[in-house]
């Protein structure tokens, strides 16, 4: 289930790929968000295809305009498609991506069993991203971002995002 | 005209995200907390992105250089096909939560059917679109249960709502007939089929809300086929203004 998505992007294009982040979350590249689908040289041409995190996602044209102007410092034409099938799944988040969101401050997805048993307050299982403790509730399903939930930490008290699950 | 049908049968399933979305986007910054604020816009922000997707494929099918926004934004009262519950203005939070809830159980077995339609495009947007309504739906829900097992206040509030806002659910599940021929070909989905699954889980959770289901006989029709309320006048002229004033003005 996990990614297939490889197969399907020219590894020579990775390297500026890995170079464009989410404009909402700096730290994660479009790699390791997963929402590259497609990467290929056709003609002279480069084509990308990315899909949507979530459908009215604002982030996407920024990303789709990013990926053009990255290419183009590299001297490389390049347009982008964005692709809904098959749709997102946090699973596509790579380990890298995974670290990179707690290094900055959102918890990363649980798997989809525990982020339930986690949204509906039956287990504290989500870490709190300033003092490690899974003494936590969940706040709000919807956090800043369609994305995320808001935590709290009930040790250290301090607020905190999730970024949750979508299968 | 085959297409004519199929694109009437998009809009009979974006028009409903579309004007929902601008219900709830109309509470950006005026949400009774800020974590409902933000679920709300959250909320919008999803069914918007559902709408275009929508719109893109519609336009597409539409041809003559029509885009998105013309779909959105240009059509006249009587084209719009959604339902007469999702126009209801946002009297109060529990009215809000009640409109959202009744139509998120719906729009949660609408896209269970419709992934499987037989046209592509529209199986993918349910696919996508499932995974965000299934957090519209568990939220309002939630709600529904916190304001009905509440206060006394709040439970006179959100019971108000629900008997107020049961006579638009029958529209839900009214195929028109222009839309036989996409059923029968496996794009649509037949809603009549819809209808059992519906009441059942709605009344499980109004039950587990300690809230009464309404007796209503008399349910209210006629958005599906571009006849809708008074609010709907006053919701299009804030949708539409900028564009009717600066014709193909862009951001
Ligand atoms: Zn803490």
């Amino acid at each position: 289930m996990t990614i297939k998505l490889k197969q399907h992007i020219d590894p020579s294009l990775t390297p500026v790929l890995e170079e464009v982040y989410d404009p909402e979350i700096p730290v994660l590249s479009l790699m390791d968000m997963g929402v590259v689908r497609y990467a290929q040289i056709i003609g002279d041409k480069v084509h990308i295809k990315i899909t949507p995190t979530y459908s009215g996602c604002p982030a996407m044209d920024v990303m789709a305009e990013d990926i053009v102007k990255a290419f183009a410092e590299k001297n490389m034409d390049a347009e982008v498609e964005l692709v809904l099938s098959p749709a997102w799944t946090t699973d596509w988040i790579t380990e890298r991506g995974k670290k990179a969101l707690e290094k900055y401050g959102i918890a990363a997805p649980l798997e989809e069993k525990l982020d339930k048993a986690a949204l509906l307050g039956n287990e504290k299982i989500v870490r709190c991203t300033h003092c490690g403790s899974t003494n936590t509730k969940m706040i709000s399903q919807f956090g800043s971002t369609a994305c995320k939930a808001l935590f709290q930490c009930d040790d250290c008290q301090e607020p905190f995002d999730y970024f949750k699950c979508l299968k | 005209m085959k297409n004519d049908n199929l694109i009437q049968y998009i809009f009979s399933i974006a028009d409903n995200a579309l004007i929902l979305g601008q219900r709830l986007s109309e509470l950006c910054g005026h949400g009774p907390s800020l974590e409902t604020d933000i679920a709300m816009t959250n909320m919008a922000l999803d069914l918007l992105g559902q709408t275009r997707s929508y719109f893109q494929y519609a336009a597409k099918l539409t041809g003559e250089d029509k885009t998105e926004d013309d779909l959105a934004y240009l059509r006249t009262e009587r084209q719009y096909r959604n339902v007469l519950l999702v126009e209801q203005p946002n009297v109060h939070f529990g009215y809000i939560i009640t409109r959202q809830f009744l139509f998120d159980a719906f729009h949660l077995l609408l896209l269970q059917k419709l992934q499987n339609s037989t046209d592509e495009t529209l199986s993918a947007i349910a696919k996508k679109s499932i995974k965000e309504v299934s957090y519209h739906f568990r939220f309002s829900s939630d709600w529904m249960k916190r304001l009905g097992d509440g206060t006394e206040e709040s439970h006179a509030k959100v019971q108000e709502a629900v008997n107020n806002l049961w006579t638009y659910t029958d529209e839900l599940f009214h195929n028109l007939d222009s839309d036989n021929e996409i059923i029968t070909q496996g794009v649509g989905v037949d809603l009549s089929e819809l209808k059992d699954s519906y009441y059942e889980k709605v009344k499980e959770v109004l039950t587990d809300a300690t809230l009464v289901i309404p007796e209503t006989k008399y349910f209210q029709k006629g958005g599906k086929k571009g006849i809708h309320t008074e609010h709907m006048g006053y919701l299009l002229a804030d949708l539409q203004y900028m564009q009717r004033t600066y014709p193909n003005m862009k951001w």
